[in-house]
């Protein structure tokens, strides 16, 4: 092997390595880098041409010279050890061991880019999983297979958020409990301590596996390690058979670090300087989730992106929101009333939930409750606009009515404590409760039947 | 096509790899030509020829690929086939059949795989066209005879388009396979060339037909707001723009489910592979309103996720449209919904950065507009060589970033298409769907739609139509008052207008796809839903004019049941909805005696 180890770089910058007269290299094969202080750093390659390789490097290029800098191309793609091992464990973005114990040992290695699931192989994700959150329970479900992001902002709760669905996610039936991958990219210290305490605190930290970059490690190695941790994660649901429950923050920090390395390739930049392969990208990292016919095993995939200023037509929110089965956005205007958790309902989605609900799966009346909620919702909050300009007195009694309801929603039902962890039917009695506020005449989006049963009548 | 070129394949040498762009040492080739590529004969295609090297974007992944390895032209375009055993599959971005991959190869897709797109062991019964006589001349596009390719569809037999000539040899009735010879033809040049069940056709060439015709009727789609408000002919060019999550998927998906179309060609271009599996798992259950079959008997589709590879999407539009041609040769009426069109322009995106041409808006090359606008024209009704009529209409789904209709994409678009459902945020966010918006959507096909709608359903439906539209335009208006200064403003007059907008809304152009009932609604139905919330408007405005207090007649409990009509009366429950008409009249006759008694008595 030592014939393919090269001491030729003619450009180093902003993580990205070239080097002149090299052999034939593939294309994504990996690479070994040992500085002037012998320290090794990994790579790979992302253009490959006759006589010269362009190599991304996961340290990063800092603190690099060209002269003596060796350079040895491994002639293998970049794949990662698996085995069942891994959960318990906490690795860095290119899945080496961060928690001072031995790499994983397997001859079991797959490819970190994965290949597309065929979609005739897929099946239909819907069952239903209970988060025993209200919000989203019942207005925006989850079920197993999906990809639901959370579109957060700096200062919001979402960490708490993704902890507490984490801690309660479970089948209504079932007491099958989900394997977790654990994806961090760029996060803070603290914020990494916070998910290990909270793992450790609920005991379940034999069954997570987690995937951690720092915000002062090296922004190339971020965009490893969602490839990574996907890679895990299949394994833990395809070829292990486990439900496996995918949390990744931040994902706003993984596409900064794409445009980081694109804008140092010379990419020609799209919206607000994001390569024009940002949905490509995002796609080949969302799609990864899901059910498969005959598998018993599924990824569901909770992604936490935050808007910069809150923006959530900004290039990353917006193209996740286009790519995932839904969204569920938080408000800072509720964080700051004292809501928890402060889910904006409105703008909130989940692409599945027909399917997961109902009848079957949860109970007859839940989808028309959703929209009827939903529907209320939205013209109490037109009402309560009106209300802050010509004041609450001036309002009809209709309408006064409406802005009761907006204020004891976003109180009892939006609002809930942190381990509060409601059942289905407890969503629903609660939704109804707001709903009898109401005469049955205003609720048109339910049916009589649904009225009969649960209309508190007292109208 | 010229078969002489093609017989010595040329052989080249990879040169560089840059993601889905490899350049490859390879003179001779022709730009659009196939290529395989390397030891692992991944598939691409040609787009760009200098000096005796050519670019070429791959249709899969290049890991793996090493500068050095050799390349194989393969000496035609990018082509599909065409023949019976299409309509009930799904195929990837360049026709390769996804349920066979999955029988043979598992859950992914490996690569530089080849598979036939039609079945080749499969034998169809053949029925000649019995007028059909040996020396007969036969135009490309002349029936050679029918195969029952579904329950529903006749799969016609066509002279294809590049095998005019006199007739040699025609079959007799009986099962043939794919490749066995139903006919021969000896076409000007004097050479002798078979026929069969199937052939090819180069995607990126539009399929020749005689003329083009004119659209005359509309594409019936059971979605009130698009049938009744802005309709789209058969033949049409539409687009749906729309933010995240306002409802385009499940607008396409209404109307692949309740269209009037013959057949329906669904292309997920760069979209979620959840979505295709809803309609692979949900289709084959799902009946026809029209023939009572199967839905999955008259749809076909092309999938190509956001996550494959990216170069294949550019593809999967033009094997979609060749595919609905050749529907439409055969006489049918094909419905095309190509979900979206922006990640197949983003895929145009990508390979020209790739290649490092110049990019103009937002990064979007410089032929984006004509490139969407050629796509866009082959849609259309036209006259086939078999003197049938047949036509495309293409609806495609557009994905504006942040929902921003200004957009390189949306913008191009709207100048090609003639009916535009704009998808609204607003109305999503509060669960009104279809979200599509009424005061930003447009249709150019009213009128001649309206010659349609007055001569099978009522001769007033472009009246009605109009005036709803006025209702909702003075409700806008109306309401903008009501946010600066309050209800109190309004007069009674106009508090009903309120009431009677909220009414349309309600219970004409918010419908539910998930409800059994309101899914799908007549022409019919539409119909009576629109002149029945318009009566209930007009009866009370003329109370109001009396002087009955506006309060009297919001409180009335027939203003829910109009509401619920629609979920309660399914389209053929006409005679219901006739009869609750009266009652409202009667209702409203009622309160105009009491009134009148009351004030009498007053005086």
């Amino acid at each position: 092997m030592s014939a393919r180890e090269y001491r030729t770089s003619s450009y180093a910058q902003g993580g990205l390595l070239e080097v002149r007269n090299t052999p034939e290299v593939s294309f994504g094969d990996r690479v070994l880098i040992r500085d002037h202080m012998n320290r090794i750093r990994n790579g790979q390659v992302i253009k490959s041409s006759e006589g010269s390789v362009l190599i991304q490097v996961f340290e990063g290029t800092s603190d690099i010279d060209l002269e003596s800098t060796w350079v040895r191309f491994l002639d293998e793609p970049f794949e990662i050890s698996l085995s069942p091992e891994l959960l318990g464990r906490v690795f860095n973005g290119i899945g080496q061991p961060k928690d001072g114990r031995p790499p994983i040992v397997s001859n079991l290695r797959r490819n970190i880019s994965g290949t597309a699931i065929n979609p005739a192989a897929r099946t239909y994700p819907r069952e239903f999983i209970q988060t025993g959150i209200s919000t989203i329970d019942g207005l925006n479900s989850l079920v197993r297979g999906q990809k639901l992001p959370i579109f957060s902002a700096s200062g919001l709760p979402h960490n708490r958020l993704a902890a507490q669905i984490v801690r309660q996610a479970k089948l209504v039936d079932e007491e099958s409990h989900f394997s977790i991958v654990f994806a961090a990219m760029g996060v803070s210290y603290a914020d990494a301590r916070f998910f290990q305490e909270e793992f450790s605190n609920s005991g379940v930290l034999g069954n997570v596996v987690m995937y951690i970059n720092l915000a002062d490690d090296s922004p190339v190695e971020r965009l490893a390690l969602p490839r990574v941790a996907l890679t895990a994660a299949e394994y833990l649901a395809f070829e292990l058979d486990r439900h496996v429950l995918v949390v990744m923050t931040d994902m706003t920090n993984y596409a900064e670090a794409l445009r980081e390395v694109g804008t140092a390739k010379g990419d020609v930049p799209s919206r607000k300087g994001y390569p024009g392969y940002l949905y490509s990208d995002l796609a080949e990292i969302y799609e990864r989730s899901g059910r498969i016919r005959d598998r018993h095993g599924s990824i569901t995939l909770v992604p936490v992106v935050s808007m910069p200023s809150d923006d959530i037509t900004h290039p990353i929110p917006d193209l996740t929101g286009y790519i995932t089965e839904g969204q569920i956005v938080l408000s800072r205007e509720l964080h700051n009333q004292g809501i928890y958790p402060p889910v904006h309902i409105s703008p909130s989605l989940s692409r599945l939930m027909k399917d997961g609900i109902g009848k079957d799966d949860t109970r007859e009346d839940h989808p028309r409750v959703a929209n009827q909620l939903f529907a209320l919702y939205a013209r109490a909050l037109e009402t309560r606009n009106l209300a802050s300009i010509i004041g609450a007195d001036e309002l009809s009694e209709r309408d006064r009515r409406y802005l009761g309801f907006a204020d004891e929603f976003d109180k009892r039902f939006v609002g809930q404590d942190e381990d509060e962890d409601r059942s289905i039917i407890e969503t629903l009695n609660l939704a109804w409760e707001l709903l009898s506020i109401f005469p049955k005449d205003a609720l048109t989006r339910v049916k009589e039947t649904d009225l009969a049963k649960y209309h508190h009548t007292g109208d | 096509m010229d078969k002489a070129m093609s017989e010595q394949n040329n052989r080249g040498i990879i040169r560089e790899i840059n993601g889905p762009i490899v350049t490859i040492t390879l003179p001779g080739v022709r730009n659009g030509e196939q290529v395989k590529i390397g030891e692992r004969g991944l598939y691409g295609e040609v787009i760009t020829l200098r000096g005796d090297n050519a670019v070429v974007q791959a249709y899969e992944s290049t890991e793996g690929v090493r500068p050095g390895e050799p390349a194989e032209a393969l000496g035609w375009p990018l082509s599909v086939e065409l023949g019976p055993g299409l309509l009930g599959s799904i195929f990837d971005g360049v026709q390769r059949p996804l349920e066979e991959i999955f029988e043979g190869h598992g859950d992914h897709i490996p690569r530089g795989l080849s598979l036939p797109a039609l079945d080749r062991e499969k034998s169809w019964h053949f029925v000649p066209e019995e007028s059909l006589e040996r020396g007969t001349h036969l135009e490309s596009g002349i029936r050679l005879g029918t195969v029952q390719e579904t329950e529903t569809v006749e799969h016609r037999v066509l002279v294809p388009p590049d095998r005019a000539g006199e007739l040699v040899e025609l079959a007799p009735e009986g099962d043939y396979t794919l490749e066995d010879t139903i006919g021969r033809v000896r076409t000007p040049d004097g050479r002798t060339r078979k026929l069969k069940l199937y052939h090819r056709w180069p995607v990126r060439n539009a399929r020749p037909y005689v003329k083009r015709d004119h659209g005359v009727a509309p594409l019936i789609t059971g979605q009130r707001i698009l049938d009744t408000f802005f309709p789209l002919l058969k033949g049409g060019k539409g687009a749906v723009p729309g933010p995240f999550g306002a409802g385009k998927t499940v607008v396409q998906q209404q109307i692949a489910r309740w269209s009037n179309a013959d057949i329906v060609i669904y292309v997920g271009c760069g979209e979620r592979g959840n979505e295709l599996v809803d309609i692979l798992e949900t289709f084959p259950t799902l009946q026809d309103p029209y023939s009572g079959r199967k839905l999955m008997e008259r749809t076909l589709l092309v999938a190509n996720t956001s996550n494959m590879p990216v170069v294949a999407r550019e593809a999967s539009i033009y094997v979609g449209m060749t595919m609905a041609e050749y529907y439409r040769d055969q006489g049918y009426d094909v419905v095309m919904l190509a979900d979206s069109t922006s990640r197949w322009a983003e895929a145009l995106r990508e390979v020209s950065g790739r290649l490092g041409q110049m990019p103009v808006e937002e990064g979007y090359p410089a032929y984006l507009a004509s490139r969407l606008a050629a796509v866009y024209e082959r849609a259309g009704r036209v006259e086939t060589g078999g003197c049938d009529k047949g036509s495309v209409t293409l609806i495609g789904a557009v994905s504006p970033p942040g929902g921003d209709f200004s957009e390189p994409v949306t913008a191009h678009t709207k100048e090609i298409i003639q009916t535009f459902w704009a998808l609204s945020k607003e109305l999503a966010d509060a669960r009104h769907y279809p979200a599509i918006d009424w005061t930003g959507s447009f249709s150019e096909h009213v009128s001649t739609a309206g010659k349609w709608w007055h001569k099978e359903i009522d001769p007033d439906w472009e009246a009605r139509r109009g005036e709803a539209l006025a209702l909702l335009a003075r409700d806008a208006e109306l309401l903008r008052i009501v946010n600066l200064v309050g209800p109190e403003a309004l007069s009674s007059a106009q508090r009903w207008e309120l009431e009677g907008a909220a009414l349309i809304k309600d219970g004409v152009l918010q419908q539910s796809a998930l409800d059994e009932v309101d899914t799908f609604s007549s022409p019919e139905k539409q119909f009576l839903l629109l002149d029945m919330a318009l009566t209930v408007y007009e009866k009370g405005a003329e109370l109001i004019e009396l002087g009955v207090p506006v309060q009297e007649l919001t409180d009335l409990p027939l203003l829910a049941k109009a509401r619920r009509a629609k979920q309660v009366y399914d389209s053929t429950q006409t005679e219901q909805l006739l009869e609750l008409m009266e009652e409202f009249n009667q209702s409203f006759d009622k309160i105009r005696t009491e009134y009148a008694k009351f004030e009498e008595h007053a005086q």
